[in-house]
């Protein structure tokens, strides 16, 4: 009788460990209800009092819009713009901010294998029927995969955030093609351009080519022959033209004639083959190395170092202000050793588009931060003149140009605006697809192969329409 | 009476068992169905629209088959797990024989014991994050191979086949030989301490005893051992993944199947995953089967033989 009563005992309590898991939530959900309730009333009596004060977040907050405001990213570029330029912003902690009584929640995912847009696949379409507080109100893009959420019925009109065509007369109109969906809507917004220049080392230019000025670095890489021919030159005195084979692929890429993908099927363009023929030249050579793009090889060249000494770079204004670690003192970058010319060909790469999303809770915050850091003439100054991006302003951009006032510490004391506005003229973004991000990631890995002598290039490209196919079934070569 | 006292009092080991098998239901036998059922339909997101799920039979299985990808990763599986697995087996075999003769009287055993054993408890992305920086172009093992004149050029160990294959095995070699070893040597303690000394007293070498007795005596043991480590091999995923970034290159020549299998998952390509699951499942079930028909056999012959005695 004893035993079985403490058996008993045993399996009742056996019964409510395993059932504890399920009542503790649901005790939790229980009390958590009250709280929230408390915490909006607060909010909502915290409004009203601030609704005659004046400068919090220019009055937006006492209108009856969400509490939180959800902002996804890919890293902290955006972060840095909105606590830098958003009037009221504040940081709390580093995933936190406030704008007046609103609480800003970032998450940031990390581009790379397209791990940034499957979370955004997997919570955008949830949007409208999640929680008033869990609901992605805003969301940044990269150009390789921003017109995949431009032409969905996941992002919201800029009309519906409150911002008016007119307002964006200033902007380069490639920016607003981008984000500009298959009806005419506009949805994208975006507070730089991206014109592409070649960033060469001057400390090297003027032992290799005798001076760092950048009309005589511009006439040794004016086209591709003199290119090769500096990169041999280059060789001899123990440099790399550039850090990887991977450098040169936005060059060419960005030039090519035809979208990487065509009716479903994967595309290799004329100029994504010269890319590769070049590259392999250039490793076979020993004029380069095979350096993954972004990895810890690779950024060493931003630093003076023994190991990775590549004259140049190729990018935009946002790698020279966000990638060449100017504010870290021992970088190259941050004592001015940068030089930008136009180089052999011209390019853009990247960009960020900011996209409200569709049954976001809070349209007009939404609307005015875009307003801000894409229209707002001073805001787009003050990037410039802080960290030296490219603003998406024409008339402030070619008058910045001009200004010698202006320069960008980073080059050398060079303003290399008149380049960028040159550059910016002439960028046309229309090949841009919804595969873009994967085809580069994907075909820089398969040809690294190549480049390293592990197999043929039929072979390395037979790897690349495998990957590419196990990232997007749809697809066909 | 007491007959169903006993009966009464049996239904508490039913009670018991429940929390097992509503745990394996869940867990285990109903992914497990849905997993088989899923690898009949086409199934994936394509970006943000979701394709299917549309039943195409067997098509995902045929396509898996037919391009040779299968075999290559299978291959890639098995090389790696051998060239882990015999230096594993050597060097326990050793430590195990070692620390289990009394006639060595090895000083702080524990400790050693302790030590071989450390490696298995860091994370394994940690452990190969390590190498990844240690093994990188610029990295310590190379710049202290040039200092001391072995290499005149930097070796790129991420870029050659054997280099990574052979990093690979070299780390699941020193993450498990700990564990082998503590196996090993609780067989070996197991064994009559009363036929060595027969041996020692015929005049046997420690080498003679330790083919003549120990292995013969060690082989259920080892059987578990290779059984456990083969499955072990065949689902080894974080070790390469993380040091060649997922790529398993160079050529994919270091793509396990687990690492093909993680590729389809991220375009959600549960039809595809699924089948391969499917085919993971059947080769890992083959494999037990195979080992454990070769004990059962011994055994049920043993027992035959005492019968007959």
């Amino acid at each position: 009788m004893k035993k079985s009563f403490l058996s008993g005992m045993l399996a009742v309590m056996m019964a409510a460990t395993l059932l504890a898991g399920c009542g503790g939530s649901a005790g939790q959900k229980e009390t958590k209800a009250p709280e929230t309730q408390a915490a909006e009333t607060q909010a909502a009596t915290e409004a009203a009092q601030s609704e005659g004060g004046a400068e919090a977040a220019e009055g937006l907050v006492g209108q009856d819009e969400g509490a939180v405001l959800n902002i996804h990213g890919w890293n902290e570029e955006f972060k840095s713009r909105v606590a830098a330029y958003y009037p009221g912003y504040e940081e709390v902690d580093a995933n936190t901010g406030k704008i007046g009584n609103v609480t800003v929640k970032w998450t940031i995912t990390p581009s790379t294998d397209n791990a940034y847009q499957n979370e955004l696949d997997s919570s955008l379409p949830n949007n409208a029927a999640a929680a008033a507080d869990d609901k992605v109100d805003m969301f940044v893009c990269d150009a390789d995969y921003v017109v995949k959420y431009v032409q969905s019925e996941y992002t919201a009109s800029i009309a519906d955030l409150g911002i008016d065509e007119a307002e964006l007369a200033n902007q380069y109109q490639y920016t607003i093609d981008v984000g500009t969906d298959q009806n005419g809507t506009i949805k994208g917004l975006s507070w730089q351009a991206c014109p592409g220049v070649l960033i060469y080392n001057r400390a090297i230019a003027k032992e290799v080519l005798g001076s760092d000025d950048p009309a005589t670095v511009q006439e040794a890489v004016k086209d591709w022959d003199a290119f090769n021919a500096t990169a041999a030159k280059l060789k001899e005195a123990g440099y790399t033209i550039t850090s990887g084979a991977d450098d040169l692929y936005r060059v060419f890429n960005d030039n090519a004639s035809q979208p990487c993908v065509v009716d479903g099927k994967i595309v290799i363009d004329d100029q994504t083959k010269a890319w590769v023929d070049e590259a392999k030249m250039l490793v076979d050579g020993g004029m380069t190395n095979t350096y993954s793009l972004w990895g810890d090889e690779w950024n060493k060249g931003f630093f003076p170092n023994t190991e990775n000494k590549p004259f140049c770079y190729f990018g935009p204004a946002w790698l020279i202000d966000f990638c060449m670690a100017a504010d870290d003192a021992s970088s190259i970058a941050a004592n001015g050793g940068w030089g930008a010319v136009e180089g052999p060909m011209g390019f853009s790469w990247g960009g960020t588009w900011i996209l409200g999303a569709a049954d976001t809770d809070n349209p007009t915050l939404v609307g005015d931060i875009m307003r801000v850091l894409t229209t707002n003439d001073e805001t787009m100054k003050q990037i410039v003149v802080d960290v030296n991006d490219f603003a998406n302003n024409k008339p402030v951009m070619n008058e910045m140009a001009q200004d010698p006032n202006y320069s960008d510490a980073v080059l050398g004391g060079q303003n290399a605006l008149p380049m960028f506005c040159a550059g910016a003229e002439k960028i046309s973004k229309s090949n841009l697809t919804i595969y873009d991000q994967g085809y580069t990631e994907e075909i820089q890995k398969a040809m690294k192969n190549y480049f390293e002598g592990n197999a043929t290039y039929e072979e390395a490209l037979e790897q690349f329409y495998k990957a590419m196919i196990e990232k997007y079934p749809e697809l066909t070569h | 009476m007491n007959r169903s006292k006993v009966a009464r009092y049996n239904r508490w080991g039913y009670i018991f068992l429940i929390p097992f098998f509503v745990v394996f239901v869940i867990f285990q036998l109903i992914p497990l169905a849905s997993t088989i059922y899923n690898s009949f339909f086409e199934n994936y997101r394509s970006g943000l629209s979701q394709i299917g799920p549309n039943f195409i039979g067997l098509q995902n299985y045929k396509t898996l088959l037919s391009n040779g990808d299968l075999l290559q990763y299978t291959k890639n599986t098995m090389i790696m797990w051998i060239l882990g697995f015999v230096p594993q087996i050597i060097v326990s075999l050793l430590l195990g024989a070692w620390f289990s003769d009394p006639s060595l009287r090895l000083k702080c055993q524990r400790f050693f014991k302790t030590v071989i054993y450390l490696p298995n408890l860091i994370m394994a992305s940690a452990f190969s994050m390590l190498f990844f920086t240690l093994f990188s172009d610029s990295g310590p093992i190379n710049s202290i191979l040039l200092q001391t004149g072995i290499l005149s050029t930097r070796y790129a160990f991420m870029s050659h086949i054997w280099s990574v294959r052979g990093l690979v095995a070299m780390m699941n070699f020193i993450m498990w030989f700990g564990n082998t070893t503590i196996l090993l040597m609780a067989g070996m303690m197991g064994i009559d301490p009363s036929l060595y000394e027969a041996a020692q007293v015929d005049g046997a070498s420690a080498t003679k005893i330790f083919f003549r007795i120990t292995l013969p005596l060690l082989r259920p043991i080892l059987i578990y051992v290779l059984i456990t480590s083969l499955i072990g091999g065949l689902q080894m995923f974080d070790v390469p993944q993380i040091l060649t970034n997922g790529s398993g290159d160079p050529m994919r020549s270091s793509m396990t199947l687990i690492m093909y299998l993680n590729k389809h998952l991220y375009s959600k390509n549960f039809g595809m995953a699924g089948a391969l699951s499917v085919i993971l499942f059947i080769i890992t079930a083959f494999l037990s089967i195979l080992v454990f028909r070769a004990t059962g056999e011994r055994e049920s012959g043993r027992r035959h033989r005492d019968r007959v005695r």
